[in-house]
């Protein structure tokens, strides 16, 4: 269950019932960003369901990162609707309630693991009390209490991108953003952080979006968005993808949505 | 901004220098180091070295909390801390002031080794109070700071930013009155170091130098490197952005 270890008073991050909203955790209308004179969206349209998880996937340079940044409120000259827990994207009231991993794990280096979460922790408004607390249940989420006092710097690139994570965990928020989380990982662990995001959705209520490029992941998501050069190709479950598309797998599914997408460029150049 | 916030930030700041302990000793030995320098290049002429001595307490800490903290927000904007750090309910402010009360500590640490050991081992005749000279050292610090914080925007390698270093602060240790009197510049320049703040960085030192109570012009010149800080502090805020391109 998810309150029972957390004597917590109610009322604070993460001891509640994740709320009964009906509306999507993200939705998105008409989406555009144009980056640097391109436009890196294009008309982007979709819904993320609450208390799921769903891998955002596509080739490298595709625009999932600039859309995952659209999401959290990093980035400028986004146009169209893009709403997350019912807020417009980046509005102030969101910057607790929705958690964020780059690519590159952002922590210090020259900080031990548990002095960064700690940071993050009181930069969160997580209480005092409660601090040291939530920085030990991060840790040991990532399973890196062994190294929380270890500088961070000196970690293996996996661990080191664990201490990102870890601090994305910090406050419990409802909605978890990760830019592909297990690049550079081995197997053990990546089935170790796919099971600790399901437990996240299941038992504490948070919306994931993971981002991937690696296909063989797309099948421990509930749902998928597939893009391809700014445009979303499908939004689907991994099975009914397969269905759809008559293919074995997520991957060969991507391959044929690609071509079909290709022929009508051809079409209508 | 928020108080805690604000603290968080410095003590995370000084935790991150703590576990760099040679750039601490750098940053406290090499003033000491050049003021012994100095004190052997005036060998023959000790008045000379009282003058230049206490300027040069006015601009080490400019220079280096200049130079430590261009590298250090670039860092933090390069490594994706401070996307992340703005993507949460962290104030520019808190930011801002956390660093500046950072390395205004290291400076007030920096500033009572080089003044104990110009004062005492050295010989440097003070008129005024060793408080003062603190409270400029300290002024000095958090406009270094600022310039640091500010410039940090507009370089976007650790290449770069080390050459703000020579374009920013270089013109001003020339202007600002170490190697001649700025009454006896050409004219020009003369008014252009009228607007530089280490000017009057350097003349507060020399007030305390020369008198023993803290004097109208004293009051002037930290009230102008305070006011300069607190100004690039507002522009260095400014160059903070929570949506990036």
């Amino acid at each position: 269950m998810m309150n029972n270890k957390r004597p917590g008073p109610a009322g604070t991050p993460g001891s509640s019932p994740p709320p009964a909203e009906k509306g999507p955790a993200i939705r998105a209308d008409g989406l555009n960003v144009v980056r640097g004179g391109r436009t890196v969206i294009d008309d982007l349209s979709f819904e993320v369901a609450p208390a799921t998880v769903t891998g955002l996937l596509g080739p490298s340079g595709c625009g999932k990162s600039t859309l995952m940044r659209a999401i959290v409120g990093t980035q400028a000259n986004v146009d169209g609707t893009l709403d997350v827990l019912g807020r417009p994207a980046g509005a102030r009231q969101l910057r607790s309630r929705v958690g964020y991993v780059t690519q590159n794990p952002s922590v210090y280096g020259d900080l031990t693991a548990r002095q960064n979460l700690d940071y993050y922790a009181a930069v969160l408004g997580i209480p005092r009390r409660e601090r040291a607390e939530q920085v030990t249940r991060a840790l040991r989420d990532v399973d890196l209490l062994g190294h929380a006092d270890s500088l961070t710097g000196n970690l293996s690139g996996g661990q080191h991108s664990r201490v990102s994570l870890a601090v994305a965990l910090l406050g419990s928020p409802e909605l978890l953003v990760l830019d592909e989380p297990t690049v550079g990982l081995d197997p053990v662990l990546r089935r170790d952080l796919w099971n600790l995001f399901h437990r996240l959705a299941g038992e504490r209520g948070t919306t994931l979006l993971i981002s991937s490029h690696v296909m063989d992941e797309a099948d421990r998501c509930q749902n998928l968005l597939l893009m391809r050069a700014g445009r979303l190709l499908a939004a689907d479950s991994p099975g009914a993808l397969r269905a759809r598309t008559h293919t074995g797998s997520v991957e060969d599914a991507f391959l044929h949505l690609v071509d079909a997408a290709r022929e009508a460029e051809g079409a209508t150049p | 901004m928020k108080l805690s916030r604000t603290l968080a930030t410095t003590r995370r700041v000084l935790r991150q220098l703590s576990h760099d302990p040679r750039t601490v000793a750098l940053l406290l030995l090499v003033p000491v180091l050049l003021l012994v320098l100095l004190y052997f290049v005036f060998d023959a002429d000790r008045r000379a070295f009282d003058g230049i001595g206490a300027s040069l307490l006015g601009i080490f800490p400019l220079v280096t909390m200049f130079l430590v903290t261009s590298i250090a927000t670039l860092r933090e904007r390069t490594s994706g801390t401070l996307e992340r750090l703005l993507s949460m309910p962290l104030g520019k402010g808190d930011l801002i002031a956390g660093y500046a009360l950072a390395f205004g500590v290291l400076a007030v640490v920096q500033a009572s080794v080089a003044t104990a050991v110009a004062v005492w081992l050295l010989d440097l005749d003070f008129a005024g109070s060793p408080w003062l000279l603190l409270l400029v050292a300290l002024l000095d610090a958090i406009l270094g700071t600022a310039l640091g914080l500010f410039v940090s925007a507009f370089a976007a390698s650790e290449f770069q930013v080390v050459q703000f270093m020579p374009a920013v602060i270089f013109p001003q240790i020339l202007l600002c009155g170490l190697f001649a009197p700025r009454e006896t510049m050409q004219p020009v320049l003369e008014y252009v170091s009228d607007v530089l703040p280490m000017s009057y960085a350097v003349e507060g030192m020399n007030e305390v130098l020369q008198h023993s109570d803290p004097t109208g012009d004293f009051v002037r010149d930290a009230t102008i490197v305070g006011g300069s800080a607190l100004l690039v502090l507002c522009l260095g805020a400014a160059t903070l952005r929570r949506r990036t391109a």
